[in-house]
């Protein structure tokens, strides 16, 4: 039986087939766990066939067994490099099917929010996709400056990763008014720590305005290691390309949409919070290939910083509320709670049985850093969501990867999977 | 020293008869192998705590700092760490070659230093043929990475070994001609003799020594042969071979323990290989750079360290070419540039302008 085994084997050795290679789900350039199955003829891709559901938990029907408040934290896990942003497209569906309006600060906190979280996506998105092409500095890098964004996280909600800061009606707190500190260590002398500390003596706000003065040079040294870099343009330049009209039939948005030439973004488009009192430039790409997605998404965190630098203004001069004042359907204010009897209910109830939101339904889109993120909510009058669909742009992206990739070799799939920047949390949901 | 060699002598002779003089040749090139191998392995071990720290700085990071005394001891956790490792054979591998491939990369890589002087009649092997030995013994090692990728039986693995054949193949040719030229200048295939070549010249009339050096004659075969090195080491941004980020570790995807490591002892091997190399037939080896400093072994370890230097800053900042590219690199830029440069260096040898008299 085995002799036969192995004659058989020989027999078809003789005839030349393609080869089939199983690219992740335990692969460095996989983004997480991507199982794309490639035929190859010597090392050019023949067909990409990518598997998905490797990172499926369910978001959408979890939500459907959790008050409305209750889901608002599976958010951050969808596309968990940039959190606030997937908060914010819930938050919108919800509060458009309450029909409330939120206070005005709350509008631009969520505008330097989306903003920070911009910054942090595209940051491991260049980086990410950088040592994936190979350059490992970038990549380290851009994590130097997430860095002091994810401290921002940190300061204001508490949480670097998923910070569940947004809320329906606003969002859960102001900022602080100091930035944590460093602290000496065995690692850190008292000169190294106060170094360290020299940015953060006065408010979140300081700190980050700060940040917003030196990024401008920082993005210089990436656009020094790649931009010009042959060996970068070699390997990005007319890779993937997507034309416009093709673009528009697979449903790509973001930065894929605007790489090849569209100018399209909710921000503009379909402005929500803030974003139609801010200014700033949409940049598009003229060739739709990886190099023209780079600079777009390069280009967009200058934009970024431009529109939190405009939120910072803003924000030093207009104090007040955050969060909606209508109580059935915000948390009252601790203090409040304990003098008085309406609050307690209200915190009773709000933190029990939740807010029940009126019957309908709602789509609710933001300019997530990686395309439109929508959540179409349906309610039917109940606490729970009758049905939440997430409607997310890694998943349209990557369901182009075979008509990307075909034609191109193996290193190319690896630049093109960086270029359309996937991240399996949103992906699998 | 003259008296403890009569010493050792005498009493072999007394010991041994006539048999003595052969026997002591074999003790006394043993122990010349022993004096050259366990320094150079060494200097890798410590090239890799090189490499961090240097590549750490370049990417504002620290690097090792935590075993010893500023990491210095972190080469000797990381070879305890491999050697302790269970070397895993995946299960439709070919055992026997599975087992040779790391042998066959890094006994090359050691075995090209028999011929590499260090300074005036400080070499194991003095033979006249140094540089044919080297590209002799040198593309043995890719035999290594073949036979890697192919008895491990893995798709990746065997990409890698297939990138790793062409790759090192093709510029093995750019790198043969930049030599061809540099004997031709030096009039000599041996080391000693191409490094003395370089100690005459007008820039040593000068005082200005370094000026009399084969870099400047012949830039562009100087690049061309250390690019090519670099290339030949698979070390980014030629790494396509390894290409961590396409196909995960290429060759040695499947390698473990002390088999994986072998292929990196023998990658660092090359790497300060390619430095003496490039050091000895382009920057004059272990002659001083200005006339009022004497010659001496330091020069030569000063010139490798600069040009270790670069292998690691490349690495720090280049992303890494397609293989494609690399091919095209290596035949259509490189190959026709030395050819070109073989026949120019030939016709001012021959005319009157000739500096290599």
């Amino acid at each position: 039986m085995a002799m036969a085994a192995i004659e058989g084997t020989e027999e078809t050795m003789s005839d030349i087939r393609n080869y089939t290679l199983n690219f992740g789900p335990q692969h460095p350039a996989a983004h997480g766990v991507l199982r794309l199955v490639l035929e190859l003829d010597g090392e050019v891709v023949v067909r990409a066939d990518p598997h998905i559901g490797l990172l499926h938990r369910g978001t959408e029907k979890l939500a459907e067994n959790r008050t409305w408040a209750q889901s608002l934290p599976y958010m951050d896990r969808l596309d968990y490099t940039c959190m606030m942003c997937s908060e914010h497209a819930y938050c919108l569906a919800v509060e458009r099917l309450l029909g409330i309006e939120i206070p005005e600060r709350a509008k631009y906190l969520r505008t330097l929010f989306d903003e920070v979280t911009r910054l942090i996506g595209h940051l491991l998105s260049l980086g990410t996709h950088a040592l994936d092409v190979g350059a490992m500095g970038v990549m380290l890098y851009a994590f130097r400056e997430r860095e002091d964004l994810l401290d921002v996280y940190e300061a204001a909600t508490g949480a670097r990763m998923h910070p569940a800061y947004y809320r329906i009606g606003g969002v859960s707190r102001d900022l602080p008014d100091h930035m944590p500190q460093y602290r000496e260590s065995k690692w850190k002398n008292a000169a190294t720590v106060k170094k360290l500390n020299e940015n953060r003596q006065g408010s979140l706000l300081d700190f980050l305005e700060d940040f917003t003065e030196r990024f401008p040079k920082h993005h210089a040294e990436y656009h020094t290691l790649l931009t010009d870099n042959r060996i970068w343009k070699q390997r990005l330049v007319n890779i993937g390309i997507v034309s416009p009209e093709r673009a528009k039939q697979l449903g790509f948005t973001g930065a894929m949409l605007r790489g090849s030439g569209i100018e399209w973004d909710l921000r503009k488009k379909q402005p929500y919070a803030a974003y139609d009192k801010v200014d700033f430039d949409v940049p598009v790409g003229v060739n739709g290939d990886s190099y023209d997605r780079y600079l777009v998404r390069m280009e967009e965190m200058l934009q970024a910083n431009r529109i939190i630098k405009q939120c910072i203004a803003w924000l030093r001069t207009h104090p007040g509320a955050v969060m909606a004042e209508n109580h059935k359907v915000t948390p009252p204010r601790r203090a409040d709670m304990k003098s008085n009897m309406e609050s307690l209910i209200h915190h009773f109830k709000y933190f029990s049985e939740g807010i029940h939101v009126p019957e309908g339904e709602a789509y609710a889109a933001v300019e997530h850093p990686k395309g439109e993120f929508g959540i179409y909510a349906v309610s039917d009058g109940a606490n729970k969501p009758y049905r939440l669909k997430i409607r997310s742009p890694g998943f349209v992206h990557l369901s182009s990867m075979n008509e990307m990739a075909r034609g191109h070799m193996i290193a190319d799939v690896v630049t093109i999977i960086g270029s359309q920047d996937i991240v399996f949390g949103e992906i699998d949901r | 020293m003259e008296t403890l060699m009569q010493t050792i002598t005498q009493y072999g002779s007394g010991l041994f008869g006539a048999a003595w003089p052969s026997l002591w040749l074999v003790v006394w090139t043993l122990l010349k192998i022993i004096v050259l191998v366990v320094p150079v392995l060494t200097c890798v071990a410590y090239l890799t705590y090189f490499e961090r720290k240097v590549i750490g700085y370049m990417h504002s990071r620290i690097g090792p700092n935590r075993v010893g005394p500023w990491g210095l001891f972190q080469p000797l956790a990381d070879a305890g760490k491999a050697i302790f490792k269970e070397v895993i054979t995946p299960s439709r591998a070919n055992r026997k070659l599975y087992f040779i491939a790391p042998t066959l990369a890094l006994a090359p890589a050691i075995a090209v230093w028999a011929v590499v002087p260090f300074g005036e009649n400080l070499v194991v092997a003095n033979i006249d043929a140094s540089l044919l030995y080297i590209l002799a013994i040198g593309s043995m090692s890719v035999y290594g990475l073949i036979l890697a990728g192919w008895s491990s039986n893995s798709k990746y693995a065997f990409l890698g070994s297939m990138r790793a054949a062409a790759q090192v193949v093709s510029y093995e040719i750019a790198m043969g001609f930049a030599l061809v030229v540099v004997l031709m200048v030096s009039g000599s295939l041996n080391l000693t003799d191409i490094v003395h070549a370089q100690q005459k010249g007008m820039g040593v009339d000068w005082g200005l020594n370094f000026l009399s050096w084969n870099w400047l004659p012949l830039l562009p075969l100087f690049v061309v042969f250390f690019i090519s090195g670099i290339a030949e080491t698979n070390r980014a941004p030629f790494d396509v071979a390894e290409g961590e980020s396409e196909i995960v570790a290429g060759f040695h995807l499947e390698y473990s323990g002390m088999a994986f490591a072998i292929f990196f002892l023998a990658e660092y091997t090359e790497m300060i290989l390619v430095s003496a190399l490039t050091s000895l037939m382009f920057l004059g080896g272990w002659s001083s750079p200005v006339a009022f400093l004497p010659d001496g072994i330091w020069w030569l370890v000063a010139k490798i360290c600069g040009l270790l230097f670069l292998f690691l800053w490349f690495r720090a900042s280049f992303p890494r070419y397609r293989y494609d590219h690399i091919m095209r690199l290596g035949w259509k830029v490189f190959i026709p540039l030395t050819v070109f440069w073989l026949l120019l260096v030939g016709v001012w040898m021959l005319s009157p302008l000739n500096i290599w008299k």
